[in-house]
């Protein structure tokens, strides 16, 4: 099982000082970040994208190169990659282009975005999501197998010929996770083409999320990909951690009360009960996350997200680090427990199988689509 | 009367934004209400009736406003809502429109909730002179929502509850009696509304292509 941390990239103030970061320090903190998270012994990096403040990163890959640069094992992904706005041309070439400089350690995940502006400014309208998301991904998942490709769409210009460079690295594409927190038709997409299925599950209750993941792994078992609890599932978390619980209640109700998200809305204590925010002890975080397999089924990745709403980066870090020491290995030896041998992990890039020692788990080339 | 249907039971909703304990708003529901039951009577049907006071859900429907999700309990009452074969929903009239707790309610019904349902509209307010907002205000936002809203909607000013009103020919009562009778022998003809569930039966991935849409409700 896969565990690390996404970042949204918000640029907001610490609601303590007032002081809000700058764009370089927000960035310069996400790498800080993403190299700590290899340190403390995290499996993922995922960067989200976004196209307008107070959000900084609306260039995942140029970060995820430089991130590549300066780590040896950790996976880069995305949280998520904008697969409606984006063209999907330039994101088989850009997530191409990383595998090569990342030596296979890249997949990512697609999002459709949720800010009505976005769309226009990049030419589409958001009224189109999931036909889009359809769309675009079709063309993309062809650019990675296919060498040349013809390609007739409604939402984007006609190919004829086109060869997306570079080819992916030995052939094998990034893998790739959908995300969705509400849209039934992107678990039915991802279950349809047998990738990934990531609900972000921070904001939602329960049954939601369950029923979300249900439905995804029924259909990828409909779509011959294997048993439903074959299906490869990612959730988000978001967690904050003191020794003493009560103390970590005190120190982030703060920026729970004020963050862009959720502030003015419900208690910590009653957003606590009713989704996976877990504030407390690294104990607590440990009992929580386990019960999301009790939802979901045994699953292949976790993400935490715990460096937005102004927590400033030496907290942050603290988080990482007490992650990586308390919390991770704790849970890879629990989820272990009682998992069944013919759940597989989340595919990797064979590259990255060989280098820890495993069989690879990527599907090559001609990994099966329904016909 | 015989029941045209194979059951009776029939499920009543009555949505209430009245704030004060207690309402004229939840007064005149009571009434409808009682006067709905009676005519379903007459029909050989004997429904369930659930009065909700969404005064018991502000909170929680502001937070669901802000974080995106319903509480377990708001939840419950939206599913009981979207789940009626009748609704009766009321609200005082405030600054010449319905009040913010009663659209924030049916902000949060989710798109299709209420289409079809029978839907009889009620409102009250301090003089007569705001009557016409049933017709103004709410009929367009039941229009919107594609619910069946039935002909008579019935508005209660602070005069209507004296003697006067309710005896004179047109008066509270008729109107009431004639509300809940339309709202009655409309929940006799309609079969139970039946609600997509996208989780239950997916469109599959190739017909939502072909289709060019992923979107059902296009």
């Amino acid at each position: 099982m896969q565990f690390g941390i996404f970042s949204v990239s918000d640029v907001t103030p610490d609601p303590t000082t007032g002081r809000a970061p700058s764009e370089e320090e927000r960035i310069q903190a996400m790498v800080a970040l993403a190299l700590k998270a290899e340190e403390v012994g995290l499996d993922v990096f995922a960067s989200g994208e976004h196209h307008n403040p107070p959000f900084v990163a609306s260039s995942p890959t140029t970060m995820l190169g430089y991130i590549a640069a300066k780590t040896k094992r950790l996976i880069l992904s995305t949280a998520t990659t904008l697969i409606t706005t984006n063209d999907p041309v330039k994101i088989a070439e850009d997530y191409a282009m990383l595998q090569h400089l990342a030596d296979g350690r890249v997949d990512l995940m697609l999002g459709r975005g949720n800010t009505g502006p976005v769309y226009p400014w990049f030419g589409q309208d958001i009224r189109n999501g999931i036909p889009l998301a359809y769309e675009h991904y079709g063309l993309l998942h062809r650019l990675w197998r296919e060498d040349v490709v013809d390609w007739e769409g409604k939402l984007r210009t006609p190919l004829t010929g086109f060869t997306a460079v570079p080819r992916p690295l030995d052939g094998v594409p990034p893998f790739v996770w959908h995300g969705s927190i509400r849209s039934p038709e992107i678990a039915e997409q991802a279950a349809y083409y047998g990738d990934g299925f990531f609900h972000n599950n921070i904001f939602w209750p329960a049954d939601h999320v369950k029923r979300m993941v249900e439905l995804y792994r029924r259909r990828y078992e409909h779509y011959g990909h294997g048993a439903a609890d074959t299906a490869i599932v990612g959730l988000g978390g978001q967690v904050f951690m003191r020794e003493d619980s009560q103390a970590a209640i005190r120190e982030f109700r703060p920026y729970f009360d004020h963050a862009p998200v959720y502030g003015g809305g419900p208690s910590l204590e009653d957003y606590m009960e009713q989704t996976p925010l877990t504030v407390g002890s690294p104990q607590q975080v440990i009992d929580r996350t386990l019960g999301f397999r009790d939802i979901v089924g045994d699953y292949q990745r976790q993400l935490f997200l715990i460096d937005h709403a102004g927590l400033p980066l030496p907290v942050v870090l603290e988080q990482l680090e007490m992650l990586g020491e308390l919390v991770v290995p704790v849970l890879r030896r629990e989820f272990a427990i009682g998992r069944p041998a013919h759940v597989p992990d989340a595919p990797v890039h064979p590259r990255v199988a060989a280098s820890r020692g495993e069989a690879p788990t990527a599907a090559p080339v001609a990994d099966a689509v329904p016909a | 009367m015989t029941d045209p249907l194979p059951s009776p039971a029939r499920s009543l909703v009555v949505v209430s934004a009245g704030l004060g304990v207690p309402s004229s708003t939840r007064l005149l529901a009571d009434r409808l209400a009682a006067a709905t039951e009676r005519h379903l009577g007459d029909a050989g049907i004997l429904p369930a009736v659930r009065v909700i006071e969404l005064r018991e859900h502000a909170q929680d429907l502001t937070n669901h406003l802000l974080t995106g999700f319903p509480t377990p309990k708001l939840q419950e009452v939206i599913d009981a809502v979207v789940g009626a074969d009748g609704l009766i929903v009321a609200s005082p009239i405030f600054n010449a429109s319905y009040s913010g707790l009663f659209k924030l309610f049916f902000d949060v019904v989710e798109r299709d909730g209420l289409a079809g349902t029978p839907t009889l509209l009620a409102a009250t307010g301090g003089t007569a002179r705001h009557s016409l907002a049933i017709d103004y205000a709410l009929r367009p936002l039941f229009a919107y929502l594609n619910a069946a809203v039935v002909a008579t909607g019935v508005y209660a000013a602070a005069d209507d509850w004296g003697t006067a009103g309710v005896a004179a020919d047109g008066g509270l009562v008729e109107r009431i009696d004639r509300a809940a009778s339309e709202l009655a022998a409309a929940m006799v003809v309609s079969a139970r509304v039946q609600r997509e569930d996208p989780f239950a039966d997916p469109v599959p991935f190739e017909d939502a292509v072909r289709a060019g849409s992923g979107d059902r409700s296009n």
